[in-house]
């Protein structure tokens, strides 16, 4: 009989293995930006080409920088959750409108509302890649000195907001006061 | 309101499959006629609204109804439509309804295929279908439902992954789910005498044409996986060792070793337990290739979708059919009596090598697979397993079975004199040997050892296969039947036999014979590679339906002869900004010419990847060559006999007496 229950006992430590696995997220691969300044860029406005988003605009506090599109799906899903941070007034939260057509996006901020204080048009996505944006809904978090502290791939979630986002923004204001 | 009907159907399914699960099981133990009655129709049913559900989702698809979010995220109006179709099976959802729904074409077949069955037998075999079908209809409707509605509806979908947009990839999974999912239906049969009680030869004969049917599949869908590579990845490499490549080719692994241990038990009465718990592996691999794909437990290439709640579903569904399987094994097999003695050298002895040697493998594979994941559970990183490892563990293990295919049917059963067998193979392996170094030294000049020894079994296997034939063609024509007249189970283990060696020889010629070239070059600019003279043209821009593309042209041509024009494609995929390269092959049954184009370079060349890849169509007309034998044995009409339970193998045999042993190839089938 014992020899029998081998192929199941082999069988349970392979089962434990893989729900280990399953614990790794495989695309938290850490980003190499995380502890660096955040890359230069200088693009128009989405609202307003005439006006040019750079990266001197985050500088001096705590902001979220968010990577979205119109095509994107679960961008829709993101947009409640930015919009509630956005109305709680914590923190800036900047927008990167990737490979997106103006008029698109625009209608979009119009369906499912607009949560950032202004969105650089990334039309060719060649800042996104600097950035190493690798798939959309992405959001950094950085800090009064412009450095990249935090990168969340793929939508924030209400979870994600409370457990990681908003208990680490609160510790880089703090630092920033202290300064 | 087509969607919809696709959801509905889709609920209405799980509960059929709940009835065709319960019921059977239930009526099959107790002995309750009515209940297992109800088998044949409810398996009917559930299987008739899944593939309605498929149609619904297709008729989005078709219609570009991107208010479904599924059609949204994979299509576009400006694909084509049989790429539309394509896209049905291009991301998560979608292709667990394929999935579904190929198990429902297997359950349809098992429905109209197993009227020689005992009633009870049958209730249980699609009782146990029934259940699986109730998890992968389950984890579709709790997580990942391909009919959720999108509001408001986007004017344009995404486009379909342009990596997918291929005529091969179109093709490539649902071959592939044939084969993954055809091995439920030995799995279930094991299961269902298991649960009997009756491990017997009648078992394994009902058994094998499911068996061989499903390997067939799943190895034209290894096939077209590795052509689209090769020609759509750019780099001139047919196989990489890449995970979810692996997932598919484990459970191939354990298939064939499955089919030759289905043959034993069959005729012999042996290895009964054995071939039973190879039937629970070969489905497990398959539930464990889903896993690895969909759960993104493993980085890879082909990782579409990965989200844990997913991840943990298909693993708590792993770990209850295969765990619960195991310990029916472990309750059931010590009860079994083994089979029939055999001695050292005989026909029994050479399939058990065979079976330890595609196990370890298959074993060797999962390693290779899992061993980065077992590094991050023991907290040492990330690391992944290259083709280094692979082929060193793998050609070993491997080589030595290519020479023992051709004693398959030479060998006889029980017992086999040494003597008789020498005297049948020493010609042809003195003759194989001479050819083989002779041959090899002659194509590269000089003695590569792993090359001769691959041409020498390669030699060797389409050698002895073809004499088999031969030996049975000549004893037809000789005892007044017509010549033609071979079993077809014996012609399709020859060809499948004969396969292997037309496989090994496109491996081994192809790799240690193909040159390549990186080259900066400008348009007139011409270089010489294996004797033949490549000219860069210039390029154009054309485009696609839903790509734009730069496209170089470049003749090949030998004494001022031009043999061929490629038009290797550097694409952009217009919605999803993604750029794809798509090579110029110019394919041919002793050489292809392949080029591939790199970026632009600052002197206004291109970089270009020239290659001369001899022989590399063989690798993939090998595989055809065994799914074709697959197809013959799996077609054999000995299968359709009705077999009569508990009779021994000898009283079977005297009703067939065309699988007689012959007085001169000696062994049955």
């Amino acid at each position: 009989m014992v020899r029998y229950l081998v192929p199941l006992g082999v069988f349970a430590m392979l089962v434990a293995l893989l729900a280990v696995g399953l614990r790794h997220d495989p695309r938290k691969i850490p980003s190499p930006l995380i502890g660096k300044p955040a890359p230069e860029f200088s693009l128009p406005a989405l609202t307003d080409p005439a006006r040019r988003i750079t990266r001197a605009d985050l500088l001096g506090k705590v902001t979220l920088f968010n990577v979205w599109a119109s095509w994107c799906v679960s961008c829709r899903d993101e947009a409640k959750v930015l919009d509630g941070l956005a109305k709680s007034r914590v923190v800036p939260i900047y927008g990167l409108n990737y490979k997106d057509r103006r008029a698109a996006a625009l209608e979009w901020l119009k369906v499912f509302g607009d949560p950032y204080v202004a969105n650089a048009f990334d039309r060719e996505g060649q800042v996104a890649i600097n950035w190493g944006v690798y798939g959309v809904p992405e959001t950094f978090v950085v800090d009064a000195k412009g450095i990249i502290r935090y990168k969340q791939i793929g939508p924030i979630t209400p979870q994600v907001l409370k457990d990681t986002i908003l208990p680490l923004v609160r510790r880089l204001q703090q630092e920033a006061r202290r300064r | 309101m087509i969607p919809e009907i696709g959801h509905f159907a889709l609920v209405l399914a799980l509960c059929l499959a709940l009835v065709q699960a319960v019921l059977p099981l239930l009526g099959a133990w107790r002995g309750v006629p009515e209940w297992i009655a109800v088998a044949r129709p409810a398996a009917r049913a559930q299987s008739l609204f899944v593939l309605l559900a498929f149609l619904c989702l297709t008729y989005a698809f078709l219609t570009n109804d991107f208010s479904v979010a599924y059609v949204a995220e994979n299509s576009n109006t400006a694909l084509p439509w049989f790429y539309r179709i394509g896209a049905v099976w291009g991301a998560h959802s979608g292709s667990l309804l394929l999935w579904v729904s190929i198990l429902s074409v297997w359950t349809l077949a098992v429905t109209f295929g197993s009227r020689s069955l005992p009633e009870d037998i049958a209730a249980r075999v699609l009782g146990v279908m029934g259940l699986v079908s109730i998890g992968f209809l389950l984890f579709m409707l709790m997580t990942s439902d391909p009919f959720t509605r999108l509001f408001p509806a986007p004017l344009n979908g995404r486009d379909l992954n342009p990596l997918l947009q291929d005529p091969g990839l179109v093709m490539h999974p649902p071959m592939l789910y044939m084969g993954y999912v055809g091995f439920a239906v030995p799995f279930a049969f094991a299961i269902a005498a298991l649960l009997d009680g009756h491990l017997d030869a009648a078992w394994a004969r009902w058994s094998r044409p499911w068996t061989t049917a499903a390997w067939l599949f799943l190895t034209l869908g290894i096939t077209l996986g590795s052509w689209w590579s090769y020609s759509v990845l750019g780099w001139g490499g047919w196989w990489f060792w890449d995970p979810v490549e692996n997932a598919s080719f484990m459970p191939w692994l354990v298939g064939t070793a499955l089919i030759h241990s289905l043959a034993v038990t069959d005729k012999r009465g042996a290895f009964k337990t054995w071939t039973v718990l190879l039937a629970i592996f070969a489905f497990s691999l398959s539930l464990l290739g889903t896993f690895l794909v969909r759960s993104g437990v493993l980085v890879s290439v082909h990782a579409f979708a990965t989200d844990p709640r997913r991840g943990i579903f298909i693993l708590i569904f792993l770990a209850l059919v295969v765990g619960l399987s195991l310990l029916l094994y472990a309750w059931r097999a010590p009860a079994v009596k083994g089979g029939g003695n055999f001695h050292v050298l005989s026909r029994e002895t050479l399939l058990l090598v065979n079976n330890v040697l595609l196990v370890s493998a298959a074993f060797a594979v999962l390693l290779g697979t899992l061993y980065p994941l077992i590094l991050e559970g023991m907290a040492v990183g990330k690391i992944s397993v290259g083709p280094p490892y692979f082929d060193t563990v793998f050609i070993p293990l491997t080589l030595p079975l290519v020479f023992l295919a051709a004693l398959g049917s030479l060998v006889r059963w029980k017992r086999q004199p040494f003597r008789a067998l020498i005297g049948y193979v020493w010609l042809p392996l003195v003759f194989c040997t001479a050819a083989g170094m002779l041959f090899s030294f002659w194509y590269l000049g000089r003695v590569h050892a792993l090359l001769v020894v691959s041409v020498i079994a390669a030699f060797w296997v389409m050698l002895l296969s073809a004499r088999d034939i031969w030996w049975r063609v000549r004893r037809n024509l000789a005892g007044g039947t017509r010549w033609y007249r071979v079993p077809r189970h014996v012609l399709g283990m020859a060809l499948a036999h004969f396969g292997i060696g037309v496989f090994v020889l496109g491996v081994a010629l192809a790799g240690t014979g193909s040159l390549e070239k990186d080259v900066n070059m400008h348009p007139g600019d011409a270089v010489q590679l294996a004797g033949y003279t490549y000219r860069f043209d210039g390029v154009t821009e054309t485009r696609g339906p839903t790509y734009t593309a730069t496209q170089a042209r470049v003749t090949v041509s030998r004494d001022g002869q031009v043999l061929a024009t490629l038009y290797p494609q550097k694409r952009i995929y217009i919605v999803q900004n993604m750029p794809i390269t798509k090579a110029g092959i110019r394919p041919g049954l002793l050489h292809d010419f392949y080029v591939s184009m790199g970026e632009p370079t600052s002197d206004g060349g291109w970089a270009m990847r020239l290659y001369f890849k001899p022989m590399v169509r063989w690798i993939w007309l090998g595989p055809l060559f065994m799914a074709l034998g697959g197809l013959l044995a799996a077609g054999d009409r000995r299968y359709r006999l009705a077999v009569v339970r508990q009779t021994q193998p000898k009283e079977r045999a005297a009703v067939r007496p065309a699988t007689q042993p012959l007085p001169a190839s000696p062994g049955g089938s």
